[in-house]
C-alpha cells in the first residue's frame, strides 16, 4: 500500500519532469527563432546564402528528372530507318515492306520509294540545282519501321540487327541515338550534382558553424552564468543547436522558392519550345518527397553547422 | 558533519604564484562563517575549488559528503546545483527580468512550470524585491542588484551557500542589511561561507572567522561566545 502509494508519486514526479523538459525544449525552439526574427536583416541574409547554396543542386536535379522525362517521352517513338542496296527495284522493296508489316516486333512500316525520297530530299534540302546536275538518282530507297513500344535499348539493338542482316538492307539506323547522348549527358549531370551538392553542403556548414560562432561570441556572459548555477553542456549547447535547425530550415524554405520561381519563370518558354515540335511536354517540379528532402537537409545541414561550432567553442567559455 | 573539508590541499597557479599551501580545515553543516585576509591571499580560489571552477595542485576537497576529486567534469554542473553563490560583480543578465535572471536555476534543474513562479516569488520576496520582477535588472541600485544575486543564489534552496565579497561595492548600511540577508539563510540551516576583507563588517557580527595567510588558514573563535566554532 505505501509502496504502490511510493511508486505512483515517484511515477508522477517523473511526469512532471518530463512535461518540464518538453516546454523547456518548445521555448528553446520559440526563443531562438524569436532571437533570429530580431535581427531581420542579417538573419534573412543567411537564410538566402544558405538557399542559393541548397538551390543550385536542386535545381540541377529539376532539370535532370526534367531530361529524362523527355528521354523517356522520345523512347516510346523509337523508329529505324532501313535503307535498302541500290540495286533493289521498287517492286521488291514494297514486297519487303508487306513481309515486314506481318512482323510481329513492329507496329508501323511505310516504304518510300527511290523517287520519292529525292522529291522529299528537293523539297526539304533546297538543294534541287544540285540533284539536276546528277545523272542519277543517288538515295536509296527506305522503309521506316516503329518497333512495337516499351522494348528495352537492348531489344531494340538486337531488332537491329536483326533487321540490317535482310538481303535488301544496306543499313539499319536506329534513330535513337540521340536519346543515348542524353542519357549520357543525365548520368554526367547526376555526377556533377551530387559533387556540387556536396561541395555546398559543406559550405552550409561553415557559414552556419561561422553563424553560430559569433552567436556564442555574443552570448558569452550568458554562458558563463549558466554555467556557474549548474547548468549542463546540454543545456548550453540547446539554444544554439536551435538556431542552426532555424537557419537550415528557413535556408530549405529560401531553396525552395528559387527554385519554384525559376521553374515558373521557365515554365512559358519551355512549353512554347516544346508547341513548336507539337510535344505535349511541359517541366515537372520538385514534387512533395523532393520538396521535404531538401526541407529535411536543410535541417540537418543547419544542426551540423551548430554542432561544430558548439563543440569547438562552447568549451572554451569556462567561469573564471 | 562537515559541509566543507579541505585535507592539506594547495593550489598553484600555471604563472607559479602558490595560492594556497597545504591548507586544511573543516566546515560544519548549518554553520556561518567568514574568510577573511588581505587581497590576493587566496580567498576567492578557496571558493573556487569549492566550486570546481578550479582544481587544486594537491590535497583533497570534500564538499557536502563527496569527494571533488571523483566529480569528473559532466557531473560539475550537479555539484553547482548544490552550491549557491553571491559575487561582487554579481553577474547578473541585462537581456532579461529580475524574474527570469531569479528563475535561471530553476529552469537548469528541470524545475516544473508552476513551481518555478511560485520560488522565484518566495525568493525575491525574502529579499525585499517582489515589486521589481518586472523590471531588468540595469534599472536597479547596487544594493538591489546584489540583492538579486543574492535570490538567484538561494531560488534552489541550496545547502551551501559562497559569497565572495558580496558587500564589496556597498555602503555600510547596505552592506549591513545585505549581512541581515546572509543570517537569515543560516537561521534556516543553510551554511554559509563569505569571502571578505571588510575587517570593520565582520567584527561587527559574532560568527567565526577564517584568516588566509601565506597560503594556510587560520580559525579564531567567533568574537562573541553566541556561535561557537568547533572544529
Ligand atoms: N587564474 C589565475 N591565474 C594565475 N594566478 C591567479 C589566478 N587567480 C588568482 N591568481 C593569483 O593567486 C593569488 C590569490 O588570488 P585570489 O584567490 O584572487 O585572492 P583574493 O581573492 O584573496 O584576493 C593572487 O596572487 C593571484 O594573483
Ligand atoms: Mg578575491
Amino acid at each position: 500500500m505505501a509502496d504502490a502509494q511510493g511508486a505512483q508519486r515517484r511515477q508522477s514526479r517523473i511526469r512532471d519532469m518530463l512535461a518540464g523538459w518538453r516546454a523547456h525544449h518548445g521555448e528553446v525552439a520559440r526563443n531562438s527563432f524569436q532571437r533570429l526574427l530580431a535581427t531581420p536583416v542579417s538573419s534573412a541574409m543567411t537564410w538566402l546564402v544558405i538557399g542559393i547554396a541548397l538551390a543550385l543542386p536542386a535545381s540541377l536535379y529539376v532539370g535532370l528528372i526534367n531530361m529524362q522525362a523527355l528521354g523517356e517521352a522520345w523512347d516510346s517513338t523509337a523508329r529505324l530507318s532501313l535503307y535498302l542496296k541500290m540495286d533493289v527495284d521498287d517492286a521488291r522493296g514494297k514486297a519487303l515492306a508487306e513481309a515486314l508489316r506481318k512482323d510481329s516486333e513492329l507496329v508501323a512500316v511505310q516504304f518510300t520509294d527511290r523517287a520519292s525520297a529525292l522529291a522529299e530530299f528537293r523539297a526539304i534540302s533546297g538543294f534541287g540545282d544540285v540533284l539536276d546536275g546528277l545523272d542519277e538518282n543517288p538515295l536509296p530507297a527506305l522503309i521506316t519501321v516503329e518497333p512495337v513500344a516499351g522494348l528495352s535499348a537492348e531489344h531494340l539493338g538486337q531488332l537491329q540487327q536483326r533487321l540490317s542482316a535482310l538481303p535488301e538492307v544496306e543499313s539499319a539506323q536506329l534513330d535513337l541515338e540521340w536519346v543515348q547522348r542524353l542519357y549520357a549527358l543525365v548520368k554526367l549531370g547526376q555526377r556533377l550534382a551530387i559533387t556540387l551538392a556536396a561541395l555546398l553542403a559543406l559550405g552550409v556548414i561553415l557559414v552556419i558553424g561561422n553563424t553560430i560562432r559569433l552567436a556564442i561570441e555574443s552570448r558569452r556572459d550568458e554562458i558563463v552564468v549558466i554555467k556557474l548555477v549548474g547548468g549542463t553542456d546540454a543545456f548550453v549547447r540547446r539554444p544554439f543547436l536551435y538556431t542552426g535547425l532555424w537557419y537550415g530550415v528557413g535556408g530549405g524554405l529560401c531553396a525552395w522558392l528559387v527554385v519554384a520561381i525559376s521553374l515558373w519563370v521557365m515554365s512559358g518558354p519551355v512549353a512554347r519550345l516544346a508547341g513548336l515540335y507539337g510535344s505535349e511536354f511541359s517541366l515537372d517540379g520538385l514534387g512533395l518527397v523532393a520538396t521535404l528532402l531538401l526541407w529535411l537537409s536543410g535541417g540537418l545541414l543547419g544542426l551540423a553547422g551548430a554542432w561544430l561550432a558548439v563543440a569547438r567553442h562552447l568549451g572554451d567559455i569556462e567561469p573564471k | 558533519m562537515a559541509m566543507i573539508r579541505f585535507d592539506s590541499v594547495s593550489k598553484r597557479y600555471p604563472e607559479g604564484h602558490e595560492a594556497l599551501s597545504r591548507a586544511s580545515f573543516e566546515i560544519d553543516e548549518g554553520q556561518m562563517v567568514f574568510l577573511t585576509g588581505h587581497s590576493g591571499a587566496g580567498k576567492s580560489t578557496l571558493l573556487k575549488l569549492v566550486m570546481l571552477m578550479e582544481r587544486p595542485s594537491q590535497g583533497q576537497v570534500f564538499v557536502n559528503g563527496q569527494n571533488l576529486r571523483n566529480i569528473g567534469r559532466l557531473k560539475i554542473p550537479f555539484l553547482r546545483r548544490q552550491i549557491g553563490v553571491v559575487f561582487q560583480n554579481h553577474q547578473l543578465l541585462f537581456d532579461r527580468t529580475v524574474f527570469d535572471n531569479v528563475a535561471l536555476p530553476l529552469i537548469i534543474s528541470g524545475c516544473p512550470h508552476q513551481e518555478i513562479g511560485r520560488r522565484v516569488r518566495a525568493a525575491l520576496d525574502k529579499v525585499g524585491l517582489l515589486d521589481k520582477e518586472r523590471n531588468n535588472p540595469i534599472t536597479l541600485s547596487g544594493g538591489e542588484q546584489q540583492r538579486v544575486g543574492i535570490a538567484r543564489a538561494v531560488v534552489n534552496k541550496p545547502p551551501l551557500l559562497l559569497a565572495d565579497e558580496p558587500t564589496g561595492n556597498l555602503d555600510p548600511q547596505l552592506a549591513a542589511e545585505v549581512m541581515g540577508l546572509f543570517q537569515q539563510f543560516n537561521q534556516v540551516g543553510v551554511t554559509v561561507l563569505i569571502a571578505s576583507h571588510d575587517i570593520a563588517l565582520i567584527k561587527s557580527l559574532s560568527y567565526p572567522i577564517m584568516s588566509l595567510k601565506g597560503g594556510q588558514v587560520t580559525r579564531q573563535p567567533a568574537t562573541e561566545a553566541e556561535v561557537p566554532f568547533d572544529g
